[in-house]
């Protein structure tokens, strides 16, 4: 219990706090929904009323403990059924931050659940059994971590109470991960032994454990840098829509509204706009609470330029010397979110930044086999869940950065025709 | 290089501008629900900013119950007014006396889920293709799994274990006619940072949320206000009891809370130590373990 926790808040310390995101993967009794629990609960995010139900039905289901998997769990199904069927999100916040959890489902059937939670994250949580090790699941975790460009994994070791708090075990793990995890790109790697059930290092530092020098999970969630993770450097805005006021007073009012996906713009700063290649310059950077001196990500802010010239939404402001590529055929690794495959040479819609358009899948490249890494060239049906290599052409060029540089601006979906659904999640190469 | 950081709830605004604007650009024809209670306020906030210099391009529409608290509906009309927005509402009572809906049996008949059929109905009367809703992902645990944009059929259902991947910035509003979605812009925000949203904009809110004297029945733990829509139970009386509202809803399921709470900084410190969530009091919740994901299937906000 924390009711010794002090219960005030500062509100000139709340406004000024940062948010950060971060995803939960781990096999099923890794342990997820208990590491989660003990978040929310130390940081009293978790409420009587709530705490009340879950121990109701835990009671009722003959469980000898609080399921706090239960409060994950929102749908129907997913209580009858035990299991964590689609993203849920979770929210908790310290003095230092505001956290946003998703947390997906572990199965392999999932992937494109962990997918979707890691598209905006900022940092994945990878959980490893100390009793198991390094296991298939593990590399699957940490290959689509990789593939959608998390900065920060914390792997982290549970259960160390049922391996004796040992030293050895924690690092034959973290040894086990490093050889593996040589073969991704993930820059920030970091390795807490923990156990998630009794609280060790989790908010509070192990006395099981007096031999690990880290910090504790909630430390380093509180503390990693993710300032410099957005790309401050490629300036980037998609324009959302036009605004017009047609009002006496702002009769010749014209903006272009947007979030800026990249880069920092300024008044002042010469402009083009793509596709049409008219350059401009930045007269004002409107918000309802008065012009800015600069506008960054992931600000929504109002553009309005020195001279009119021909914007509509799907284009995109940029600098002169700084122009993102631009092209019909574009390479891309794709993460199939349908039960219906991939249709070779198949049209769909597509959708980057603001742009919608149509594409034709030319080429499926390979498939991966995401649980060794391993390129498949002979089987190249993308279907549920698959991730592979694909060549499209569009019906009109799209702006766009590598992935690698920038996710907003390097990533697209396909949206099936007919049924309308999103079906592919697409980062370019 | 130097870097910027934008603050959590400067980042939640902008995130919500974001999915405004998305819905003006996507959908031919957007309302946004707007109730008069906190969350459907910061939602106008959002609308002005998201638009401004110009008017926000969509209607509010309230869906009215007719057990409304008389405060709210005054601070509604007064809102609107000062906006100089559309305002459109559409009453349960009307349906019920086409006969397309029925009261519930039993001393506080609620008229939440009756909602539901109301606002279905003026869905298709004007066309609209999306309705804004102020609903928040830390509200309920099925709320917990709702997209942003939030797809509908034709029969307004919501089917919760088909719903469509959202992933970055892109949102997916392609439907078929007949269809709609239901969009959230405030999925990620707390209770928390709606509190500190209205306080920073310094926004107005109706003074049901401040502490006041009001006569009270106690109901199976909630502190429901006494009203014409509640019928006592034998031995039942009301009393006199210094409270306030944490959400504002159908008078027969809204609960109130004992409060002194005169001021924002006193809510704040209110829900920063409270124990129980907000819907907590709200006995539409408590009907079922999953009486809030029902109501959605249906059409629920
Ligand atoms: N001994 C021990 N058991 C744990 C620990 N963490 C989780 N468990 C247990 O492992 C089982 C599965 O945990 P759960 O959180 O449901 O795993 P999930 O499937 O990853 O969400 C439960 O019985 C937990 O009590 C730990 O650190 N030590
Ligand atoms: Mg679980």
């Amino acid at each position: 219990m924390n009711t010794e926790i002090e219960e005030k808040i500062d509100s000139q310390k709340y406004l000024e706090m940062d948010l950060l995101r971060f995803t939960t993967a781990g096999s099923v009794d890794d342990g997820k929904s208990t590491l989660i629990g003990r978040l929310l609960y130390d940081s009293k995010a978790i409420f009587e009323d709530q705490m009340d139900a879950i121990e109701e039905v835990s009671n009722r289901k003959g469980k000898g403990y609080v399921d706090l998997s239960l409060l994950t769990d929102g749908l129907r199904a997913e209580r009858e059924q035990g299991i964590t069927i689609d993203v849920a999100y979770r929210y908790f916040a310290t003095p230092k931050r505001k956290f946003i959890i998703s947390d997906t489902p572990g199965h392999i059937q999932y992937t494109r659940n962990m997918v979707t939670g890691a598209s905006t994250a900022n940092l994945a949580i990878i959980l490893v059994d100390a009793r198991k090790g390094v296991i298939e699941q593990t590399c699957r975790h940490s290959f689509i971590a990789s593939l959608l460009q998390i900065k920060h994994v914390i792997v982290c070791i549970n259960k160390m109470d049922l391996v004796n708090f040992k030293q050895e075990v924690f690092e034959k793990i973290q040894q086990d991960y490093k050889d593996f995890a040589s073969k991704l790109s993930i820059p920030d790697i970091r390795f807490i032994p923990i156990s998630a059930l009794m609280g060790d290092n989790v908010v509070d530092r192990s006395e099981n454990m007096a031999w690990y020098e880290g910090s504790t999970l909630l430390h380093t969630l509180e503390n990693v840098n993710i300032s410099s993770d957005q790309n401050f450097v490629d300036a980037r805005f998609p324009v959302q829509y036009v605004i017009r006021p047609q009002s006496d007073e702002f009769h010749d009012f014209r903006g272009y509204a947007g979030r800026v996906e990249g880069g920092v713009f300024k008044p002042g700063d010469e402009v083009v706009a793509l596709p049409s290649g008219f350059s401009s310059k930045i007269k004002t950077i409107e918000t309802i609470d008065g012009q800015l001196a600069e506008a960054y990500p992931p600000m929504s802010v109002t553009i309005t330029l020195e001279t009119e010239i021909d914007i509509s939404r799907g284009d995109m402001l940029v600098k002169a010397n700084n122009q993102p590529q631009n092209s019909q055929d574009v390479e891309l690794m794709i993460c199939w979110l349908n039960e219906k495959q991939l249709v070779p040479n198949g049209k769909y819609v597509i959708r980057h930044t603001t742009k919608e358009a149509r594409c034709i899948i030319k080429d499926v490249r390979y498939k991966m086999n995401i649980n060794t890494l391993h390129r498949v060239e002979d089987d190249t049906t993308i279907g549920l869940n698959d991730i592979g290599r694909i060549l499209i052409r569009t019906t009109s060029p799209l702006f766009y950065d590598s992935y690698n540089k920038n996710r907003f601006t390097g990533s697209v979906i396909l949206i099936d025709e007919f049924t309308n659904e999103t079906v592919g999640a697409g980062m370019i190469i | 290089m130097q870097s910027y950081n934008l603050t959590h709830l400067k980042q939640l605004e902008a995130e919500a501008i974001f999915i405004m604007r998305e819905v003006a650009a996507q959908f031919e024809k957007p309302v946004l629900l707007f109730s008069g209670g906190k969350d459907s306020i910061v939602m106008v906030r959002l609308a002005q900013k998201a638009f401004a210099p110009a008017k926000f391009p969509f209607p509010l529409m309230h869906i009215d119950t007719g057990h409304n608290f008389v405060e709210a509906i005054e601070f509604r009309d007064d809102m609107v007014a000062k906006l100089g927005a559309n305002l459109i509402v559409r009453y349960v009572q009307d349906s019920i006396d086409k006969g397309r809906a029925q009261d519930e049996k039993g001393p506080n008949p609620s008229r939440n889920g009756l909602q539901t059929i109301t606002l279905l109905d003026a869905i298709e009367e004007f066309k609209f293709d999306a309705a804004f809703g102020g609903g928040r992902r830390d509200e309920e645990k099925a709320r917990a799994k709702e997209r942003f944009f939030s797809h509908r059929d034709e029969f307004g259902q919501w089917d919760p274990k088909n719903q469509r991947p959202e992933l970055w910035n892109l949102f997916n509003g392609r439907k078929n006619p007949g269809e709609h979605f239901r969009v959230f812009p405030l999925s990620n925000w707390t209770e928390m940072d709606v509190w500190q949203y209205i306080a920073s904009e310094k926004l107005d809110i109706p003074n049901l949320y401040f502490t006041h004297k009001r006569e009270i029945v106690v109901r199976d733990g909630a502190l429901l206000a006494k009203s014409d829509f509640i019928t006592l139970l034998n031995d039942e009386k009301y009393e006199e009891r210094i409270v306030r509202f944490r959400t504002v809803g159908d008078m027969t399921c809204t609960g109130a809370v004992e409060s002194t709470a005169d001021n924002l900084d006193d809510i704040i410190q209110e829900v920063a130590s409270a124990r129980q969530t907000e819907r907590g009091t709200r006995a539409d919740d408590k009907r079922s373990e999953a009486a809030m994901e029902d109501r959605k299937k249906q059409g629920y906000f």
